[in-house]
């Protein structure tokens, strides 16, 4: 079974992210063992894009950050850091990043690497359900997971959506880009049944979760919650200081997700 | 003028060999669905037909003039020029047959208002122009730099109506403006259309706007057969992202005797780094929707590109330009900042024409071949637009200093 869908047997998944490379190679490592310590049952770690479309200001501004530091970020350093990681937890790795990367690196030279360094799942904003054939049965071969997205408009398309994903899938909490949010759209538990007819592959919810309220109800939702922008804030603000942070509030929220809601 | 030919192109695939596509998030999907479905419906429904038809001779000025250049013909000594003259349009630029285009598909599928990226502002300019025609509410996404430096157009914008976005985010300039406008899209889906500026992004945009746009060449070959009774040798057009060159070129890609150029915005030169030569520099990759060829680095982040020409500033080129690029139907070729500033003046004086820095690289290619063909030869060159707009920076480039 998918190592990623075996995350979230049992109970429910918190799913932190962080981007490579923001601040640095070592920042990075710190970062990722922190969240993991703090019991995230995946980490999704973003590769840097410098036209980064689906997400909002935090995670544009952390991957401008991480570009910055190293215009030319080679996909092999990034790989370096996952070995790294790998050396200090076991921690089920996802890669969010964009399709243009993967391609300049080559789909199967890239999933190789993934298979090799323990990375099993892609999350890729820009390749749809249409464009999936083209690296699907590649990264099928290496056993890595394509993680695909199902967004409150995909209206029939969730059922096809469902249908071919392994891994989990990446429910999209609202419209527009990932940040924090105050509300979600309506009709997030429809969505997530009408996907559950369809597939025992989990479900996560994400974009805009911050507070341990909204991991707690977006949990009774779905089978977990992924948090990003709240995390790329922390490494923002705090810097060298950030794992102690990260470790804190991943143990929050990771209880949170598993809480029962007050109401 | 007969009715546009909006089904030239048979492929309605969205894929030009494997260039193309819909790289695009989730959350636009359904949207681009409906688009294209809309959109392969009313290019068969001939009241959608003859309004555009009206639009474009009524209000856009169509057809524009096929002009014999004979001073420059003279001057070359090869070729006779031919000059495409969509700087005569109403709003100065080719770009009007695209938005008239895309704004009354937009009307038609129930659309309120209009989103769209600019990069000097000429896209925005012409669909502010439409959605004021149209009675739709617009919002003009341009990059911060851009803004600073064409306040002009950001104040004609705002005349028409439109409400115009600094985008601070990236480097500040098309491409960012592009991301941005594609972000408020999946914002707000329900009652927006996006009108893309160029031959570029996900399908169905590069079909659609090489159709609207392929009524350059329509016109282009009858007018050319009135005059001459003959096909032209070559035709030469500007290449940013491809919607005038592709329009030019449409008509002809069947006639293999007909060369197709593409002058591309080489900038500083197309070896160095100051550069938006995507054909000849860039290599294959996938972005802003599509794939096709790109200006990137070895890990696939899209480079800063440089040309003096802000509509050429564009770090790719629409996916069918790289098809005919790959195949060799047509070649593409880097144009300098000083020869592009060279054929401003010289068109200028030699034709007392005005045209756009972007037409001027087209302009600047037939200055080097035009010599070199034969008298009986015949070159087709359009000018996309008027340069009105760049006669501060043209006298700056130049270190003249004038009041603006
Ligand atoms: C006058 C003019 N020509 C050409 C272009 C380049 O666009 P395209 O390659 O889509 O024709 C622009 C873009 O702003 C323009 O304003």
């Amino acid at each position: 079974m998918s190592k990623l869908t075996d995350a979230f047997k049992n109970q429910k998944a918190f799913i932190p992210f962080v981007a490579a490379n923001d601040p640095d190679f070592e920042g990075t490592v710190n970062n990722v063992v922190a969240l993991a310590k703090g019991g995230a049952d995946i980490v999704e770690l973003g590769i840097p894009f410098s036209d980064p479309i689906a997400d909002g200001p935090v995670i544009q501004a952390a991957d401008l950050r991480a570009l910055k530091a190293d215009p030319d970020l080679p996909m092999d350093t990034i790989f370096d850091m996952v070995k790294e990681i790998h050396q200090q937890t076991d921690v089920p790795l996802a890669f969010l990043t964009y399709l243009n990367i993967v391609f300049q690196y080559g789909y199967d030279a890239f999933t190789a690497r993934c298979e090799e360094l323990g990375i099993y799942g892609l999350v890729i904003p820009d390749m749809p359900l249409e464009e999936r054939d083209e690296l699907e049965p590649i990264a099928a071969k290496h056993h890595v997971d394509l993680i695909p997205l199902v967004t409150p408009i995909s209206g029939d398309r969730i059922e096809k959506i469902a249908a071919a994903a392994t891994g989990f899938i990446y429910v999209v909490s609202s419209l527009g880009v990932t940040g924090e949010r105050s509300e979600f759209a309506n009709g997030l538990a429809d969505l997530v049944n009408r996907i559950r007819k369809v597939t025992d592959v989990p479900t996560a919810i994400g974009f805009g979760i911050h507070t341990p309220e909204q991991a707690t109800e977006m949990a009774q939702i779905a089978d977990g919650a992924i948090v990003g922008s709240a995390c790329v804030n922390i490494v923002a603000e705090y810097g060298r200081q950030a794992p102690a942070k990260l470790t804190d509030y991943t143990k929050q929220m990771k209880a949170a997700v598993n809480a029962h809601p007050v109401r | 003028m007969t009715e546009l030919n909006l089904k030239l192109n048979k492929n309605t695939s969205g894929r030009y060999g494997e260039y193309g596509g819909q790289y695009i998030p989730e959350t636009l999907m359904n949207e681009l669905d409906r688009m294209t479905k809309a959109y392969e419906h009313y290019k068969n429904d001939p009241e959608f037909k003859t309004e555009l038809h009206d639009l474009l001779v009524d209000y856009a000025n169509r057809p524009s003039l096929l002009y014999y250049a004979e001073r420059m013909t003279k001057d070359l000594g090869g070729a006779q020029i031919y000059l495409k003259r969509e700087d005569l349009n109403h709003t100065g630029a080719h770009k009007i047959n695209n938005v008239i285009g895309q704004a009354l598909l937009a009307k038609h599928m129930g659309k309120t208002r209009l989103i769209a990226e600019t990069g000097a502002g000429q896209h925005g300019v012409a669909t502010a122009t439409i959605a004021a025609y149209f009675g739709m509410e617009c919002e003009i996404f341009m990059g911060k730099k851009d803004t600073d430096r064409q306040r002009l157009n950001v104040y004609r914008m705002e005349l028409l109506g439109a409400k115009v976005h600094p985008v601070t985010s990236g480097s500040m300039v098309l491409k960012d403006a592009i991301n941005a406008a594609l972000q408020d899209w999946t914002k707000r889906v329900d009652d927006t259309f996006y009108l893309m500026g160029s031959a570029t992004g996900p399908h169905p945009y590069p079909l659609m706007v090489r159709d609207f746009q392929s009524v350059i060449s329509q016109e282009s070959k009858v007018q050319l057969k009135e005059k001459t009774g003959k096909l032209p040798d070559m035709v030469v057009a500007c290449v940013g992202g491809g919607s005038n060159a592709i329009g030019s070129f449409a008509n002809y890609i069947d006639d293999p005797s007909v060369q197709l150029v593409g002058a591309e915005a080489a900038g500083k030169g197309v070896e160095t780094e100051l550069t938006a030569a995507t054909v000849e520099r860039g290599s294959d990759g996938i972005f802003h929707g599509m794939k096709s060829m790109f200006l990137q680095n070895k890990t696939g982040q899209i480079n800063p590109v440089y040309s003096i020409s802000a509509g050429l500033d564009y770090p790719g080129v629409g996916p069918e330009h790289a098809y005919l690029a790959k195949t060799g139907r047509a070649q593409y070729v880097g144009i300098t900042d000083d020869e592009a500033v060279d054929a401003f003046e010289y068109i200028a004086k030699t034709e007392g024409i005005v045209a756009a820095i972007e037409s001027c690289h087209a302009v600047a290619y037939v200055r080097k071949i035009a010599p070199k063909m034969r008298k009986d030869q015949i070159i087709v060159c359009t000018l996309s637009g008027r340069g009105d707009k760049d006669v501060a920076s043209i006298a700056k480039y130049r270190g003249v200093d004038i009041d603006e």
